[in-house]
């Protein structure tokens, strides 16, 4: 017997903690003297209110899909990866590597060049730790957070010392070629004589995230491989019993996650910045985490909290932009979202369940 | 028999007497309106199946649960027992099922532990000690106060944790399947132990599911049936038959009904195995056994003798790290014991089934549905989808074919397998390993934690598959289990076969000793020559 109607469980729950965090968030601007409800309405006129807003939201939805996705993977196979920073800045190093160093002659080829060498970088920044828990006992946690540091130095290093064009004080690569620049949506629409989304960054490679989320899906719950992966997250005994091969689940389940993260590097830096900049990930593979968490590790709530997110991350900026409120009390607005739909879930959800369970008796 | 036969009133004040007990979880009403009337110094037995209800009542009278309804009279006065540490002020006592010791504690320090009588231990120590010395002459209780407890055995540890209820003053002592983890000796012992403490008038309260122990040690008996007391009987009243009729709500086989075993060719051979484990622990010294075409050989012993280390080995995950010796023949191909040929999948190509001792850590996946369960270790197998992907209308055709045939309740392909009972549960386990046909089945504890109902039927299945000329290889603790199904009974004692017997020409006696690692009638090794 499930406790409550699933609707309930995917909808309600992060809804509920939703408005809790959105309610604490105002008791912090009251106590700042702003006024709640002219942040909240700047804040979503910013991001929804005209396409502009929305190419940017769209734009920060697609680093976080592909960080929670990637999350999403490693949590169904029990495994915590909190390298998706790394990860993904280490596809942006594979995005930089291909594009600067093959001549591909239109988007069309270069995009899945760049996702190939994006997924195989990431990918390889998530296989040792992945190695190193399934054979060495090494916790996936500890080893992911090193490795997002090590990402960021050797990243440091590679554009101050190698990629940096001769003569630049950036430490950031040459731009990429302009055969190989992603379309935009908004150069999209503008072909199909819409005007939309002008000036904005959210480019083709929303939809190869989208494709992600149903790829995924078809992994996870229609494949053997998923099969395999949630099974052994559930009970690593129950695996080997079935003759599932701990060490195999381990390092395939990491190396999808890690090439997921990767694939972020698409958007970011092939798709936005057209080059490879210092710190491009801006924190995407954490959101990541909070993403996956809300998104009750399904795709198709990957993609809502991814949006909710973006829609937090554009409505932040502008708050900054038009209000005095202060820069860092978006991440504190940003943080009691994670807070509440991430870490606080069974603060909702218990009490929800009791609710469910005290109505289906009262019915029965 | 229809209501209780009668409730058992008398004039004094009952130790412990429940009045219209009631608990839900959720839409489960665990107990529903329950009456029970201890009388001080008896020995009071609880039976029911798995999910009766039994250890939510005792969880209540221990204060973990609070009752929706209802009343509790100790000693004739209404309690409220809000928590354990009210249920040990009023003077009862729990022996758990599973124990709480803490393993690298001594004797003592485990029986003041939060009952300590100042801040500093030696006063509580010193005078622990006296108690136990008292104690022990008293009751047969011997342990050694200053042993550390992970070198008791568990006998030894069960008797611990009766000390620790006894130095807390307990006048009741409740005791939740006490035998379950103990060799025949020891259970007896126990049982003297258990007389004892009756006779000093305390009161003690046997939840079992086992009709033998009722029937031998206790005055009174209680039979609870879907969260209600169906019956309280004194127990020379009553008989086996009608104990489990009551349990079940219907007749019940107690006995398996069987032809002799035709044995056929050996299909598993073991030959010197021997293995120890990470640590270095010699697990297996030395295994010899061969299983034929037909035959069922049961394998006695109390757990943690090697058991759990042989099915794993044959099933082909053997514990990581450790070391393995000996060889090991399948219709007469040789197994692998290591690398990466050695895994539970190549095993079942090879024709192997196996219903693991842990079906909710192994046998299932609790949070899938019964559906993903019925291909769960048989995913990759070509019927149940195409390439890579899942036919899920495939598996799910193929599941309510078996929850069908095999009468899974509710008949439910898509709930979770935790939310079957243990008995369901372990049909469903049944169901896929056995109608996979294999050559060989491993089957360990087939009726662990199942009701009585289910346990006639996976009985009947075992010998059915018996019938159809496969080898069969059985281990349980339950010694009435392996006498009535095995052709041939090994005994396993501390990772060797300590004899071999034919259930015709044993006692449970006989069994009991060679469990203990006593080997009195010093046999032939040799299984009988039955060649056809």
């Amino acid at each position: 017997m499930e406790k409550m109607p699933k609707w309930a469980d995917v909808l309600l729950t992060p809804l509920i903690s939703l408005v809790l965090a959105m309610a604490i968030s105002a008791l912090v601007i009251l106590a700042i003297g702003e006024s709640p409800w002219e942040a909240l309405t700047t804040m979503i006129d910013g991001a929804l209110g005209s396409s502009y807003g929305w190419g940017f939201t769209l734009y920060y939805a697609t680093n976080f899909i592909f960080t929670g996705l990637a999350v999403m993977v490693a949590y169904h196979a029990s495994l915590f990866n909190i390298g998706g920073e790394g990860q993904a800045a280490m596809g942006g190093l594979g995005v930089a590597l291909v594009l600067l160093s093959l001549p591909l002659p239109h988007w069309a080829l270069a995009l899945p060049a760049a996702m190939i060498g994006a997924a195989l970088f990431g990918a390889a920044w998530a296989l040792i730790p992945a190695w190193l828990q399934a054979r060495r006992g090494s916790h996936i946690v500890i080893t992911t957070i090193m490795f997002n540091f090590i990402a960021a130095a050797a990243l440091n290093y590679i554009l101050v010392n190698l990629l940096r064009p001769v003569g630049s004080m950036d430490p950031a690569s040459a731009r990429f070629p302009n055969e190989t620049h992603l379309p935009k949506l908004s150069d999209m629409a503008l072909s199909l004589g819409v005007e939309w989304g002008k000036n904005t960054p959210v480019n083709i490679s929303f939809f190869v995230a989208v494709i992600a989320c149903v790829l995924v899906w078809l992994l996870i719950w229609r494949s053997r491989l998923g099969f395999e992966i949630r099974a052994f997250g559930k009970s690593e005994p129950a695996a080997l019993y079935a003759g599932i091969n701990p060490v195999r689940i381990t390092v395939i389940a990491m190396l999808i996650s890690g090439g997921l993260a990767g694939m972020m590097a698409i958007n970011n830096v092939m798709g936005e910045a057209e080059r490879l900049v210092l710190n491009a990930v801006e924190g995407a593979g954490f959101i990541g985490i909070a993403v996956a968490l809300m998104g009750r590790n399904h795709p198709l709530g990957v993609f809502l909290a991814a949006l909710l997110f973006g829609f937090l991350y554009q409505g932040g900026g502008e708050l900054a932009l038009w209000t005095s409120i202060p820069r860092e009390l978006i991440i504190v607005i940003q943080a009691l979202v994670i807070l509440f739909t991430g870490a606080l879930d069974n603060m909702v959800r218990v009490p929800l369940e009791r609710m469910f369970m005290a109505m289906r008796k009262r019915g029965a | 028999m229809t209501q209780a036969q009668g409730r058992l009133e008398t004039a004094a004040p009952a130790a412990i007497e429940l009045r219209a007990i009631s608990k839900a979880f959720g839409p489960v009403q665990a107990n529903r309106d329950i009456h029970l009337r201890v009388e001080r110094g008896t020995i009071h037995g609880i039976i029911g199946e798995n999910g009766a209800g039994k250890s939510t009542l005792m969880s209540i009278l221990y204060g973990f649960y609070k009752p929706d309804a209802g009343e509790i009279l100790v000693g004739g006065r209404p309690l409220t027992i809000a928590d354990s540490q009210t249920a040990i002020r009023a003077g009862i006592g729990m022996v758990f099922q599973h124990f709480k010791l803490v393993q690298n504690f001594t004797v003592l320090e485990n029986i003041i532990l939060g009952a300590e009588d100042g801040r500093l231990l030696r006063p509580s120590l010193s005078k622990a000690r006296g108690v136990l010395r008292r104690l022990a002459q008293e009751y047969e209780l011997n342990v050694d106060p200053d042993e550390v407890v992970e070198n008791l055995s568990v006998g030894h540890q069960q008797r611990v944790e009766i000390l620790k209820a006894l130095y807390r003053q307990a006048d009741i002592l409740i005791l939740d399947e006490p035998t379950g983890v103990l060799t025949p000796a020891e259970a007896d012992h126990l049982f003297r132990i258990l007389e004892g403490l009756r006779a000093e008038g305390k009161t003690i309260i046997l939840i079992t599911h086992k009709l033998r122990e009722i029937m031998e040690i206790t005055d009174t008996v209680s039979v609870m049936r879907r969260g209600e007391m169906v019956a309280s009987v004194r127990t020379a009243e009553t008989s086996p038959e009608q104990l489990a009729e009551l349990m079940v709500g219907r007749k019940v086989l107690l006995n398996v009904q069987k032809t002799p075993a035709t044995p056929g060719k050996p299909i598993l051979e073991i030959r010197g195995l021997r293995m120890a484990d990470a640590a270095g622990v010699e697990r297996l010294r030395g295994i010899d056994l061969t299983i034929r075409a037909g035959e069922i050989l049961g394998i006695a012993g109390v757990s943690g003798n090697g058991q759990t280390q042989l099915l794993e080995i044959l099933g082909g995950y053997p514990e990581k790290g450790s070391t393995l010796s000996g060889e090991i023949r399948m219709n007469g191909v040789p197994l692998p014991v290591a690398g990466a040929a050695c895994n539970a999948a190549e095993r079942r190509r090879q024709g192997l089934g196996h219903i693991p001792e842990d079906r909710q850590a192994e046998g299932l996946i609790m949070d899938f549905a019964a559906w993903e369960n019925v291909a769960f270790g048989y995913h990759d197998a070509p019927e149940y989808g195409r390439g890579p992907l899942m036919d899920r209308d495939a598996i799910r055709r193929d599941a309510e074919g078996k929850i069908a045939r095999f009468d899974v309740r509710p008949p439910s392909c898509d709930l979770a397998a935790r939310n079957f009972s243990g008995g369901n549960q372990q049909k469903i386990v049944v169901a896929r390993e056995i109608e996979r046909n294999p050559d060989l089945l491993l089957i360990g504890q087939p009726t662990r934690g199942v009701d009585i109902g289910a346990i006639e039927f996976i009985h009947k299945r075992i010998v059915e598959l018996r019938d159809a000329g496969k080898a069969i290889l059985l281990v349980s603790v339950e010694l009435d289990e392996i006498m009535s199904l095995s052709d041939r009974i090994a005994v396993m004692f501390d990772g060797r076969i300590m004899g071999e017997r034919l259930p015709g020409d044993t006692t449970t006696g006989d069994l009991g000793l060679l469990m203990a690692g006593v080997d009195a009638a010093p046999q032939t090794q040799d299984p009988p020559s039955r060649e056809p």
